[in-house]
């Protein structure tokens, strides 16, 4: 099925100069596929080089080694960037331009018409609700506004490939949201998204598909439902009542009891204990307040993978 | 894709380039520096003894061709350095737009700022020819066609060094530039005056290499009204031009290469 690869990053290396002659490897021979109508988190420390690879993408920078393909099409021509949308990290504007000159000038170096390009001006100002700022000059914007702008102009020419560089950071509880919402509308609407974030939550709640980098190697590629089937899931229940009466369930001693005044947190690794809980509860006449498998969080993947070497650092 | 959309996209960079710095605080400052200027030369001619209309041409014209320069360096130096500075460079370039492409919009938009400031500037030298003698002096054309070009040059070899430079040392490399190009026939003679080897192979090699600006420099003939033929006035704009094509070149050939960081 290479027809459905959206990326294909092959042998990928990029150093750069650090004065007298040395060079640092930034990129270590970096392999990925990204696949079509997915959304891909790419997760690493500050400096693993996440922006390096985004750049090496857009063709900002120039790998020492190594092809980038969209759809099949080297990302070096410029020409096959038509179809695709960048949020740098932390974006910069004009300042001197308003919001919607900035954004019809973006929407000019596509080969658009004029009309069209007047709608998707305000289609993009809407969709990231600043449409009551359209003609407020860019100084003036908080730096979530400025986010906010970032992910309208990636959006401007309706691309089938969105590479977002940290697009939840400057953004508040709300903004982070609506960024969230937008990507997985984006989806639905068949583009392909890869983001990447040092922040594994905001990764955890949308992604399909996750890498860990570090230090320039790409550690692990993670399927988001494989985790679930994990062995190593655990049963968390939570009810309420004066007491839980332990002594039946006391035979499994691998149930742990966390009880704060009327809140009684139980969890377990063992699904009968779990199902034997729920029967108690139900018997002695508790309050249910919730019932859930906590998967195995990829922090925990992340701290295994990244961890020897954190460790090794710091 | 076709021509006419590759031109869309140069046009859209050279007009937002034109924007930006019309909106630039320091345009005004310039453009007011050189209002200055030209008053201060009425004062002057009052002052000197000698045809007070020739010291206002005189005097207007070296301010067109001073601060017309100094807009360049100043604007052409911050043309690729700004942008990297601010980092607004990323998002256009990862629009699908050649390098080239952003270059020459970017130098045509400035060019399309001085020339806005030489149209001001000479306007307001013609009314105060006009003031004096009441008459259109249509020939300080002759001199001032020759002065946007050389600052064309200029702002091409600003634009130049700001491809792999810091602003401040293209400021200081083109400034050099504008000053040993006046010299540079000078310098010639001079070092054919010596008998060091190496002042003489020096001096030859930037005869040939730096533009040799006097070339464009019609400005006491056309004070004091000596005949100038066009073809001449041609041949001297045609030099600009190649020049200022190749170093275009040049500059595009080291930042079409480099990393942006
Ligand atoms: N132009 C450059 N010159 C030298 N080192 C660089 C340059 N750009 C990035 N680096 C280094 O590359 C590493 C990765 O940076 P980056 O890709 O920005 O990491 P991330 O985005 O994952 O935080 C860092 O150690 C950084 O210092
Ligand atoms: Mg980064």
């Amino acid at each position: 099925m290479t027809d459905s690869i959206a990326v294909k990053i092959k042998d990928l290396k990029k150093t750069f100069s650090n004065g007298w002659g040395k060079r640092s490897t930034i990129i270590k021979n970096l392999n990925l596929d990204i696949m079509e109508n997915e959304i891909f988190g790419y997760l690493g420390a500050n400096g693993a080089g996440k922006t390096t690879t985004f750049k090496l993408m857009l063709g900002l920078i120039i790998p020492d080694k190594g092809n980038i393909f969209f759809g099949g099409k080297p990302a070096s021509d410029y020409k096959n960037r038509s179809f695709l949308g960048y949020l740098p990290e932390t974006p910069y504007f004009y300042s001197y331009l308003t919001a919607g000159e900035a954004l019809d000038f973006y929407a000019s170096l596509f080969d658009m018409k004029k009309s069209l390009k007047k709608l998707r001006v305000e289609e993009m100002l809407r969709l990231v609700g600043l449409d009551h700022v359209k003609d407020l000059q860019l100084r003036k914007f908080s730096r979530g506004m400025l986010q906010r702008i970032g992910i309208a102009q990636a959006m401007i020419n309706d691309p089938k490939l969105l590479i977002l560089d940290e697009p939840m950071s400057g953004l508040d509880p709300m903004g982070r949201k609506d960024m969230r919402d937008i990507i997985l509308k984006c989806r639905d609407q068949g583009k392909t998204i890869i983001f990447s974030s040092h922040i594994i939550s905001d990764v955890e709640l949308i992604c399909d598909r996750a890498s860990i980098l570090s230090k320039g190697k790409l550690q692990q590629v993670i399927e988001m439902d494989d985790r679930q089937d994990n062995k190593n899931s655990t049963w968390e229940i939570i009810c309420r009542g004066k007491v839980f009466d332990r002594s039946t369930i006391k035979k499994y001693g691998n149930i742990k009891h966390r009880a704060t005044g009327n809140r009684h947190i139980l969890s377990t690794v063992d699904k009968i204990a779990a199902n034997l809980i729920m029967e108690e509860i139900k018997n002695q006449d508790l309050d249910l307040v919730s019932f859930g498998s906590r998967r195995k969080s990829i922090e925990d993947i992340y701290i295994k993978s990244v961890g020897v070497e954190g460790k090794k650092n710091g | 894709m076709s021509r006419g959309k590759k031109m869309g996209k140069i046009v859209a960079i050279a007009l937002n380039t034109f924007r930006e710095s019309i909106r630039d605080r320091i345009f005004y400052s310039l453009l007011f520096f050189a209002v200055v200027l030209i008053l201060f030369s009425m004062v002057l001619s009052n002052l000197t003894i000698g045809d007070p209309l020739k010291i206002v041409k005189d005097f207007g014209l070296g301010s067109i061709s001073i601060v017309g320069t100094l807009i360049a360096i100043f604007v052409g130096i911050g043309m690729v350095y700004k942008e990297m500075e601010k980092r607004t460079i990323f998002i256009i370039l990862s629009k699908p737009l050649a390098r080239w492409q952003f270059l020459i919009g970017k130098y045509c938009g400035l060019s399309l700022t001085i020339l806005v400031e030489v149209v001001v500037m000479s306007i307001l030298l013609f009314v105060l020819c006009f003031l004096y003698v009441p008459q259109i002096p249509w020939n300080l054309l002759y001199a001032i066609i020759p002065i946007f070009f050389e600052i064309l040059l200029i702002l091409a070899v600003a634009f130049l060094f700001s491809t792999f430079s810091t602003a401040f040392l293209s400021g200081m490399f083109t400034l050099s530039i504008f000053i040993i190009g006046h010299f540079t026939r000078d310098l010639k003679s001079l070092a054919q005056t010596t008998e060091d080897v190496l002042f003489q192979t020096l001096s030859n090699v930037i005869y040939y290499v730096l533009p040799n600006l006097e070339y464009l420099n019609f400005k006491t003939r056309v004070v004091h009204h000596l005949n100038i033929s066009i073809s001449e006035v041609m041949l001297s704009l045609t030099y600009a031009i190649f020049y200022t094509i190749v170093v275009l070149l040049i500059g595009i050939f080291i930042f079409q290469r480099r990393d942006i960081n």
